[in-house]
């Protein structure tokens, strides 16, 4: 297939009919549920079929040319684009575990979805146009263009690995987790067959293979989370557009929660029950906001360092480098909103469905309030507690279920609900096809561009600028194998719980990089030596204070456990970063000389739609 | 001022409107949490309904909007791309 006018112009055909198939295959795993397929064999044909198509559109996409590697030969429309980066940017992580997030947060959580949504507003003004005028292939590339010299491109490569390996280390998790429940295979074999579906989808076609799997992982995923959320929705009456119709279920949830009480289990009570670990129980409302100042401050910090980190991300940012032009590049933001929009405006829709089928006594679904003997009858309890994935304690022994005595993991919200609410098994097995293909996109993108600017940047610019476009080509293969191999071998020891948490990706990226990116266009005064000194300076104190304040590494050095400073905890360590990457940036700069002549040209010519781009097609 | 100094000028004064617009849905209208949660909207609170949908929405409403402005900039001071998208 070659990428020629012919090719794009057909897009929304060839996606189109992609996307009857995939309805059409729903339709035939539906007769075949009705059929007698069992629900496991429906669940390892849903994951095959679309790996498998994934890995062929990979294949199709296949290139020998250095643009098309790495920025898909800058032709992908602006609505693909969109659903491209949408799929980039929710995770596996988004998938599974945001609406469980919601279920147990309640208000305090939904931070998280104005962060990981209100960023973009930021990447439109600040960052998207303007690096897809300068034309760079990665984050790095700009930034060592701009500032010119191998060291500054160097630290921007450190940030930018710093960021994207926590972020993928957590992908490629969850892409084991979901290949070993829908194959029934173990976890650690799990991980494996995900990397291979991951690098079948990149490995020959870099940016332009990830990009139309994207588009085609966009598709399935959103169908996987929408039509559950619907359906559920008009199956406990909550309406047939649940967005503009769950009022009353939220007012009704508060009611509940008054009548059961929201208590709060002391960690001794949960120890003595056996509570698996990662299992949590609704102790806060779910529409109520917390009182008090600190509270506010919880919230809106949240908020910053997602939306900060959000414009940083080299994964998403480099999506923007595959436009057709600086206007195209705007649009394409706003459609990539729109996009994730579609998804995580359904998260507390289907959390609060959840949440009130399983609460509400009137409900035939409802177990709070019920005989624990009954409830442990009930087949998808049994099921999902033979997996450790609910859990029932009788703190009072009155042998009657309370709100604050039944646990749950997260994922559960998503992956059981279609199951609760008596959806046909089909369901759940779109959803699984759902999730991994939510988790290989996101590890797709990160994978790529980790390797991307350890190629570009550090081998071909740093370290042979001689290099022929086979030579490189390769260089970028293997390394892209390299990283997902690490990224996979690091995942198999599930060291998730002291990893931490997707958030620190966040973080990272805001202290190291958000500055120099916007300082570079927006302040023609920034300096080489400015932007090295912030870039190692805000990646450095923001590390040092996550060290600082994580209770599971409590460094001996700073004398083990300590208390945030400001309410800056662990997930909020780019507060720290990123203001001293800005002021340390500002002062060095200001001590430097100001950039030549033609430092300053090019920085007028990135804020210009017009033109030619700063660096070449082929460079 | 050169016709470049001029678009960047009203490029900068767009870039302002947007983000004051930004921190308002993102970071005012949570600081008084309670006292929104108070009214209601579609029958939801207001201040649940704002950051279980409605900022959402208004980021992706904001994007259209700016772009579109943008495009306009950039039209006037003659910086706009012809393409065949």
């Amino acid at each position: 297939m070659d990428m020629k006018g012919g090719f794009i112009k057909n897009l929304p055909k060839i996606y189109g009919l992609y996307t009857g198939g995939f309805a059409v295959f729903i339709l035939i795993m539906a007769i075949a549920e009705q059929a007698g397929v069992s629900a496991k064999n429906i669940g390892v044909m849903f994951v095959a079929f679309t790996v498998l198509i994934y890995a062929f559109i990979g294949y199709l996409s296949r290139t020998i040319q250095v643009d098309a590697y790495y920025v898909a030969g800058r032709q992908v429309p602006t609505v693909f684009n969109g659903m491209a980066t949408a799929a980039d940017w929710m995770s596996g992580a988004s998938f599974v575990a945001l609406a469980g997030g919601v279920y147990f947060g309640g208000y305090t959580y939904m931070a998280f979805l104005v962060g990981w949504t209100g960023g973009y507003v930021l990447v439109a003004t600040l960052m998207a146009p303007y690096l897809r005028k300068f034309g760079c292939y990665t984050v790095p590339d700009f930034i060592g263009t701009r500032y010119g010299g191998n060291l500054v491109r160097a630290c921007s490569v450190f940030v930018l690995f710093i960021a994207s390996f926590t972020y993928v280390t957590a992908q490629i998790n969850a892409t084991g987790t979901i290949a070993s429940r829908a194959l029934g295979i173990p976890f650690e074999l799990g991980v494996w067959v995900g990397l291979i579906s991951i690098l079948i989808c990149s490995m020959l076609g870099g940016m332009r293979a990830v990009t139309w799997t994207q588009v085609a992982q966009y598709i399935v995923l959103i169908i996987a989370y929408l039509l559950p959320v619907f359906w559920i929705s008009s199956k406990v009456g909550g309406g047939v557009f649940p967005h503009l119709m769950l009022g009353d279920e939220v007012a009704r949830l508060g009611e509940l929660e008054q009548q059961f009480g929201l208590v709060k289990n002391s960690a001794a009570d949960m120890k003595a029950a056996g509570v698996p670990g990662g299992l949590k129980y609704i102790s806060g409302s779910h529409s109520g906001v917390p009182e008090g100042g600190m509270a506010v401050w919880k919230y809106l910090s949240l908020a910053i360092c997602m939306m900060v980190g959000t414009a940083s991300l080299p994964h998403i940012l480099m999506r923007y480098f595959t436009t057709p032009s600086v206007r195209a590049a705007r649009k394409s933001v706003a459609w990539s909103l729109f996009f994730i929009f579609l998804l995580y405006s359904s998260a507390p829709m289907l959390a609060t469905l959840s949440k009130l089928a399983l609460m509400d006594p009137n409900l035939p679904t409802g177990i709070i309030g019920k005989s624990i003997s009954e409830v442990q009858n009930i087949e998808w309890v049994k099921n999902w507690s033979s997996v450790k994935q609910v859990f029932i304690a009788d703190f009072n022994g009155d042998g009657i279920l309370q709100l604050n005595e039944w646990f749950m993991r997260g994922d559960v919200v998503v992956l059981a609900t279609p199951e609760v609410a008596g959806l046909p098994f089909v369901i759940s097995g779109l959803v699984f096809a759902g999730g991994m293909a939510a988790a290989m996109s996101t590890a797709d993108g990160l994978v790529l561009a980790i390797s991307n600017a350890l190629s570009h940047d550090i081998y071909y610019k740093i370290i042979d600028p001689k290099a022929d476009t086979a030579k490189r080509l390769l260089v970028a293969r293997v390394l892209l194998v390299i990283i997902g191999a690490a990224g996979a071998y690091i995942a198999s020891f599930r060291l998730t719980s002291i990893l931490g948490s997707v958030a620190w990706a966040f973080d990272f990226a805001m202290s190291g990089l958000f500055f120099p990116l916007v300082l570079g266009v927006w302040w023609k005064r920034a300096t080489r030596a400015g932007a090295i000194a912030g870039i190692m300076s805000g990646i450095l104190s923001g590390l040092l204070y996550l060290l600082w304040v994580y209770p599971k590494f409590s460094v001996p050095i700073f004398g083990g456990v300590n208390t945030p400073f400001l309410g800056i905890d662990h997930l909020r360590f780019g507060l720290i970063g990123a203001p001293i990457c800005l002021v340390v940036m500002i002062v060095v700069s200001l001590m430097t000389k100001e950039p030549d002549a033609a430092t300053q040209k090019m920085v007028d010519d990135t804020r210009i739609p017009t033109g030619k781009a700063i660096l070449g097609k082929q460079h | 001022m050169s016709n470049k100094d001029a678009y960047w000028a009203k490029t900068k004064n767009h870039m302002i409107v947007t983000l004051v617009l930004w921190a308002f849905f993102s970071l005012v209208i949570f600081m008084f949490g309670s006292e929104l949660n108070t009214m209601s909207f579609l029958g939801y609170p207001l201040a649940y309904y704002m950051t279980a949908q409605g900022s959402l929405l208004a980021f992706v409403v904001m994007l259209f909007w700016t772009a579109n402005k943008q495009e306009k900039i950039d039209e006037e001071h003659g910086f706009s791309e012809r393409e065949e998208d």
